[in-house]
Parts: C-alpha cells; sequence; structure tokens
C-alpha cells in the first residue's frame, strides 16, 4: 500500500506531501528528502545524453526493509516521490507507473488553474481527493 | 398545541367537519399511495378550518389561489412550497383537494419546525403550521404566535431567503424541479402538468430587493427589462449589491431555512436572467461567444470579485471542467455562477453541480423540446468522445454548427426564453439549429475534456500526440443538412471558428471542395490569433474525437424538414461546394499558420541548445582539468 506521496518542486522545497499513518510521518518525510539526492543523481547521470531521451519514471529508488521508494521525475525537473510499503509485492511496476502518470495529470491539471502559482504549495481539493483515492484504492 | 384553545370555539362548528375530514384523511392516505396520515384532534381542526376557507364552495378542490396566498403566508421559502406541492400530490391531480391540503398544510408544519419536506416528516407529531396574518378575521387568530414573526418577516419583505434569489422560478413556469429529496409517492413533475395547476406563487415581491442582481421577478407578467441593469457590466456595483444582499439575509435568519439545505441543487441553476448577464459579461472579456477566456483574463476578472485566492482558484477547479486553462461560455457562466453564489454565503460544493456543467448548461440555453432521437443521439455522443475518432468531420461540422451557436446566441434569447417557457411552438429553424448548436456545444466540451488525456499520457507528450492525431479514418461522406442555411454571415464565423481551432499540423484530408470565399474575410480570421497556440496544437485531434458522433446526430439532423423551404436543392449542392471549397481554404490556412508557430519554436529550440551548450563549454573551462 501506498504510504506516502511527495512532490517536490525543482528547488527541491515540497509542494504536496501526503502520507496515510498518522504517526510516524517525520520518518516519511526524512526518507522522501533522502531519495531527493537519488533523484537528483539519476537525473544528472542522464546530464550528458539528450533532455528527449529522459526517462519520467526513475523506477525504484531504492529499497529499505520496510518500504520502497520510487521516483518520478518532470520535464520541468518537479518530482513526484512515492513509499511504498515493502510487504505489498503486490503492487507492480506498471502499476507504480500508472500511479505517477495520474499524478502527473492532476498536476499538470493544476497548472492549468490560472490561480495557481508555480513554486506555491498545492491546497486543492480536487487534487486533494485524486491522490486519496489513488492511495485508497491500492490498499 | 398552542392553537388548542382558538380551536375550541369553533370545534362545535367543525364537528361534522372533523368526522368528514377524518373519512377524507384516510382517502387521503389512499390517494397517495397507500399513506395514511393520523391527524390530532387540533389539526384536523385547524386544517378543515383552512381548507374551508381556501374552498368557500361545496367542490372538492381548493381554489388556487387562495392555497397559494396561504402557503406564501406561512413564510416558507417558495421552493419549500413548489416541493411541498409536489410532494402532497397536487401536481400529480392538478388541483388542491382535501388530502392534498392537508397533507401539504402538514409539510407546511414540518418545513416549519425545520423537518425535510417528505412524507416520511409528517408522521411525526408536529406542531400546526404558523400563517401570518392574511386579510380575513379568521386567520388572525391563526397567525397569534406567528404574528410577532409575521411582522418581523413581512418588514424586510424584500429580504430574500438566502436559498431562494437563486430561485428558479423559471420552475414556476418552465422548468420541471426534482429536488433531490422528492418521496417516492410523489409524482414526476413535468411542465405542462404543472401548468395546468391553478397555483400562481406570487413570489415576485420578494424579488424585488435582487432585481438589480439579477434581473426580473419571477412572475409571469413581468418581463425582463431589468436586464438593462445587470447588463451593464458593473461588476464593482454588482459584487457591492451582493454584499449587501447578503448582510440582509443574513440578518434574518429563520427557522424555516433549516430547509434550504435541502435544496443544495437548485441554488445551483442558473436562472435565465443570470445566464444573460453572464454572457453579456463574456463577451465584455470575449467578443467571440464561442470562443474561450484565457485563464490570464479570466483571472483578473474573477480577482474583481474579491474572493480570496484560495477560493477563486477552486471556483476555477471546479468549472473548468476539461482543464485547459480557459474558459468556454458554459465553463464561464458556471465560474461566474459559482462566485456570485460564495459571495452570498454559499459554500463552495466540492464537485460541479449537475445543473452547472457546461453540457447542461449548453444544453439547458438551446434546449430542444421536441425531437428526442435527436437527443439521445447527442446523449450518446457525449461518452464516446474519448477515444480517436474521425477527424475531417470535426472541422466541417464544428465549422458549420459553431457560428449557428453563435449566432443563435446572439439573437437568440428569444429562443431562450421560449425553450425554457417549455413551448412546443418552436419554429423548426431555430429548433434545427438548437440541436446543431447542441452538439456543437456537447463537441467542443468533449473535445477540451479529452484534450489534456491525449497531452499528458506519455512523456514525450508531443509525439504521441501526433501518433493520436495520424490514428483517426477517413471521414464518412459529409451530410447534406449542415449547409442549409448557409449565408454569407455564417461562413464567415465558420472561417474564424475554423481557423481558431485547427491549428495543429496534422490536419486529415480536407473535406470536399468548398468555393472560394472571399479574401477579406480570411484576412479576418488570420488577424485573430488564438490565445494559447501551445495547447491548441493538440486541439484538432481531439476534435476529431468528435466529430464522428456528429455526423450520426447531423443526419438524424438531415431528416427533419428543410430549414429554409425557399432554397431549391441545386443551390444546396452548390452551396455544399462551396462550403467544402472553403473548409479546404481553411486547413490550408490553418496549416501556415500552425508551420509558422512550428518554425517559431523551433528557433526557441534552437536558441535554448546553443545557450545550453554555452553554458557547457563555460563549465567545462572553470572545472579543472579531469582524465575522463
Amino acid at each position: 500500500l501506498v504510504l506516502a506521496c511527495v512532490i517536490c518542486s525543482p528547488q527541491n522545497y515540497p509542494l504536496y506531501i501526503r502520507s496515510i499513518p498518522a504517526e510516524n510521518e517525520l520518518k516519511f518525510h526524512y526518507t522522501v528528502h533522502t531519495s531527493l539526492d537519488v533523484v537528483d543523481e539519476k537525473i544528472s547521470a542522464m546530464g550528458k545524453a539528450l533532455v528527449d531521451q529522459r526517462e519520467l519514471y526513475l523506477g525504484l529508488l531504492y529499497p529499505t526493509e520496510d518500504y520502497k521508494v520510487y521516483g518520478y521525475v518532470t520535464n520541468s525537473k518537479v518530482k513526484f516521490v512515492m513509499v511504498v510499503d515493502s510487504s505489498n509485492t503486490a503492487l507492480r511496476d506498471n502499476e507504480i507507473r500508472s500511479m505517477f502518470r495520474k499524478l502527473h495529470n492532476s498536476y499538470t491539471d493544476i497548472m492549468c488553474n490560472p490561480f495557481y502559482n508555480p513554486g506555491d504549495r498545492i491546497h486543492s481539493r480536487t487534487f486533494d481527493n485524486m491522490v486519496n483515492s489513488m492511495m485508497m484504492q491500492v490498499c | 398545541m398552542e392553537q388548542g384553545a382558538t380551536g375550541g370555539p369553533a370545534a362545535a362548528a367543525t364537528a361534522a367537519a372533523t368526522t368528514a375530514s377524518t373519512a377524507s384523511t384516510a382517502a387521503c392516505g389512499g390517494g397517495t399511495g397507500g399513506l395514511l396520515l393520523a391527524l390530532s384532534e387540533s389539526e384536523q381542526q385547524r386544517y378543515s378550518e383552512l381548507f374551508s376557507r381556501c374552498c368557500p364552495a361545496p367542490e372538492a378542490a381548493a381554489g388556487g389561489s387562495s392555497v397559494g396566498e396561504l402557503f406564501r403566508a406561512s413564510q416558507l421559502p417558495p421552493d419549500t412550497l413548489h416541493q411541498i406541492t409536489e410532494v402532497c400530490g397536487a401536481k400529480r391531480v392538478g388541483y388542491f383537494g382535501p388530502a392534498q391540503f392537508y397533507i401539504a398544510l402538514k409539510l407546511i408544519a414540518a418545513a416549519q419546525s425545520g423537518f425535510p419536506v417528505r412524507i416520511e416528516s409528517i408522521k411525526n407529531e408536529l406542531p400546526l403550521p404558523q400563517f401570518t396574518a392574511l386579510k380575513s378575521d379568521s386567520e388572525a387568530r391563526y397567525g397569534t404566535p406567528a404574528e410577532l414573526h409575521g411582522v418581523k418577516f413581512q418588514v424586510p419583505h424584500a429580504n430574500l431567503e438566502k436559498n431562494s434569489y437563486k430561485r428558479t422560478d423559471e420552475g414556476d413556469k418552465q422548468e420541471p424541479k426534482s429536488p433531490p429529496m422528492s418521496p417516492i409517492c410523489s409524482p414526476p413533475a413535468s411542465p405542462s402538468t404543472y401548468q395546468r395547476i391553478p397555483l400562481t406563487y406570487g413570489y415576485g415581491k420578494s424579488r424585488s430587493g435582487l432585481e438589480q442582481q439579477h434581473g426580473a421577478p419571477y412572475e409571469v407578467r413581468h418581463t425582463t427589462h431589468q436586464q438593462d441593469g445587470p447588463s451593464s457590466g458593473n461588476y464593482g456595483a454588482k459584487t457591492a449589491l451582493a454584499c449587501s444582499t447578503l448582510n440582509r439575509s443574513l440578518s434574518a435568519e429563520r427557522e424555516q431555512q433549516d430547509s434550504s439545505t435541502h435544496y443544495l441543487d437548485d441554488p445551483w441553476r442558473i436562472t435565465e436572467e443570470q445566464r444573460d448577464y453572464y454572457i453579456n459579461q463574456f463577451r465584455s472579456l470575449q467578443p467571440d461567444l464561442s470562443s474561450f477566456i484565457s485563464g490570464s483574463v479570466a483571472k483578473n476578472f474573477f480577482t474583481k470579485s474579491k474572493l480570496p485566492i484560495p477560493e477563486l482558484s477552486h471556483i476555477w477547479e471546479l468549472s473548468d471542467v476539461d482543464c485547459d486553462g480557459a474558459l468556454t461560455l458554459p465553463e464561464f457562466c458556471a465560474a461566474f455562477h459559482l462566485v456570485v453564489a460564495r459571495k452570498n454565503g454559499y459554500q463552495l460544493p466540492e464537485t460541479l453541480p449537475e445543473t452547472l456543467l457546461p453540457e447542461y448548461l449548453q444544453a439547458a440555453s438551446l434546449k430542444p423540446i421536441r425531437d428526442c432521437a435527436l437527443f439521445d443521439s447527442y446523449s450518446e455522443s457525449l461518452p464516446g468522445s474519448q477515444q480517436a475518432r474521425d477527424f475531417s468531420r470535426t472541422e466541417k461540422a464544428s465549422a458549420e454548427e459553431v457560428p449557428d451557436k453563435s449566432a443563435l446566441l446572439q439573437d437568440g434569447k428569444k429562443d431562450d426564453k421560449q425553450a425554457l417557457k417549455g413551448s412546443i411552438t418552436l419554429k423548426t429553424i431555430p429548433k434545427e439549429f438548437q440541436h446543431l448548436t447542441v452538439k456543437t456545444a456537447a463537441q467542443e466540451s468533449n473535445a477540451f475534456r479529452a484534450r489534456p488525456r491525449s497531452r499528458s499520457y506519455s512523456s514525450t507528450s508531443i509525439e504521441d500526440a501526433m501518433k493520436k492525431g495520424e490514428e483517426p479514418p477517413t471521414p464518412p461522406p459529409r451530410p447534406q443538412k449542415s449547409h442549409s442555411r448557409a449565408s454569407s454571415l455564417d461562413l464567415n464565423k465558420i472561417f474564424q471558428q475554423n481557423t481558431q481551432a485547427l491549428r495543429s499540423g496534422w490536419l486529415p484530408p480536407p473535406p470536399p471542395a468548398l468555393p472560394p470565399r472571399p479574401s477579406a474575410s480570411q484576412e479576418v480570421v488570420l488577424a485573430q490569433p488564438p490565445s494559447k497556440p501551445a495547447r491548441r496544437k493538440l486541439w484538432t485531434e481531439t476534435q476529431g474525437l468528435d466529430t464522428p458522433e456528429l455526423s450520426p446526430t447531423v443526419n438524424v439532423t438531415s431528416s427533419l424538414p428543410a430549414v429554409k423551404p425557399h432554397l431549391p436543392v441545386q443551390k444546396q449542392s452548390s452551396k455544399q461546394k462551396r462550403a467544402i471549397q472553403t473548409a479546404i481554404r481553411k486547413n490550408k490556412e490553418a496549416n501556415a499558420v500552425l508551420a509558422r508557430l512550428n518554425s517559431e519554436l523551433q528557433q526557441q529550440l534552437k536558441e535554448v541548445h546553443k545557450e545550453r551548450i554555452a553554458l557547457e563549454t563555460q563549465l567545462e573551462q572553470l572545472r579543472p582539468v579531469t582524465v575522463l
């Protein structure tokens, strides 16, 4: 089950944080923060190649004994990070990809809102609902 | 019961009536689908007195006007009263018989106590319904506890109940109102049956306070001359008025307003006057009614309403259903309506109410009364918009219908009123174009809705979008009917619409040839670049999603009788040719524009590349020499 979902700006500050278990939130925050380093590493690793060829989905960033962290980055360097419970082996890569795609779609929808300034925290109710439903459905 | 004492003197007189009413109560139970009302003694007395007052003659039915007066005196909001009328079955039977009357009275009592208007609520023990002092002396008794309220209520009579200024008192005359909580035994209210009932709730008086806000009171005899006030486009004055209305409405809270929460759907229905006002506002921002308002323009406009930004953001999210960053006319109306509602104290809903959906708004504004076949095909075409579809039909069909729609909007206010009044006497010409424009609107909205899907489904969005653009199959043969009303004005609008629409470079083979159009119109068209070229790139291919459903609908349209009987058949075919050639020309223009756009973007890309290379070389120079 998806434990946490974070959207980070290109400057690596969080735009949106949602985690399901209310306790231990700080642990997830820390995990996501450290995973940002891995994301940056992956981005820069492909720096020599053309930007077009870079995949948006970064895959498993690193596994720990409790959970796995997946990453996704957009063309404008907005990073989506998802923390998934390790015990859930039914969650396949494709599903993670589709979840990231949904996240990306909703994110672009938010971008379309002229009242949203890029770089603001995301307070949209629609987005919250979408993320909730996505995380719940996996659980 | 507080009225028990007052009922005492009348007890003897109504003893006989009581037995009669008991029988009728049982009868009314049977009449309302098996519901047995148990009325207490005082209730029976009261109800029979009221009934005899309303129904002086020994006839079975109460006079509509006196019933209306009585209901109004209950100081319930008019929509509550509508609901009560529905629930009690008066609509079904067409008059207020004793059964319906008693049920209505009990429902009034329930509503005044804050219960929802349902059959279940009147099974409880309820106080007697209270009516403010009316003309005759006999009612003075009834009003004693309520007179205090009555005085208070009648002074701010212009003060509108919160939920009723949005009141679609067009529901008075036109649209069927089916409140979500109408009980099972309430008959479906259709406009025709409603109008048969001689119930005229004169709620127009109470609208005077908000005339300026959204136009006329809703009595039939009042026309929409108040339209001029709001349509002057003075947003500031409007919001000031809205604020003052909010204050007034808040200052006189009444217990009946508990029932207002049950009409959550109804405040989200846009009345005719509101719609006209919104359309005028739209026109002030964007003269072309069938085009968009860009996000920044809309943002400036709605920021003037002084609502907090998060709320405006939420309103935008609700109303921009296709998430394209621009507002079409129905989206704009929905957004405006939400802003107005919010300023008047309504909480914003979590999801867009059904009555504010673009399809609903467009269907409502150009409601085809007859020809359900068209409407069925319309409704089934809506869900089918998401797949890649036939493309070239869009241009032609949308070209034809969109200008018709805008033409209709501009000169069709009368038609709107006709449509909403539920009259079935529409001429074939406007009716046909209502059908066409409904389809167009649907297809446009579907196009916009479908657009973001194609935009974001792939990592390299442009490539995938291109693939989708090439997917649509070849277009079916062009329908005939769309040309039948071709006039120079319409075809000019076709140009505008089409070139604005077709901004992508992936147009399929052009439709059959049209005769050449004057070049002046083309230049006019080219002078209007779209406000969002980047987004419109993907528009056309998704427009293709909608054309196919247009063809079945237009085919059905073609089965309708000819629009202008004086147009000979030969003219139609020649006009077709002209239309086809026009479309070819439009497509070529669109191609040209898109090619230009493409080259500009390529240039930008090259520049950015150069910058990047420059930065990289700088970096290399600054970095200490490393062995690679």
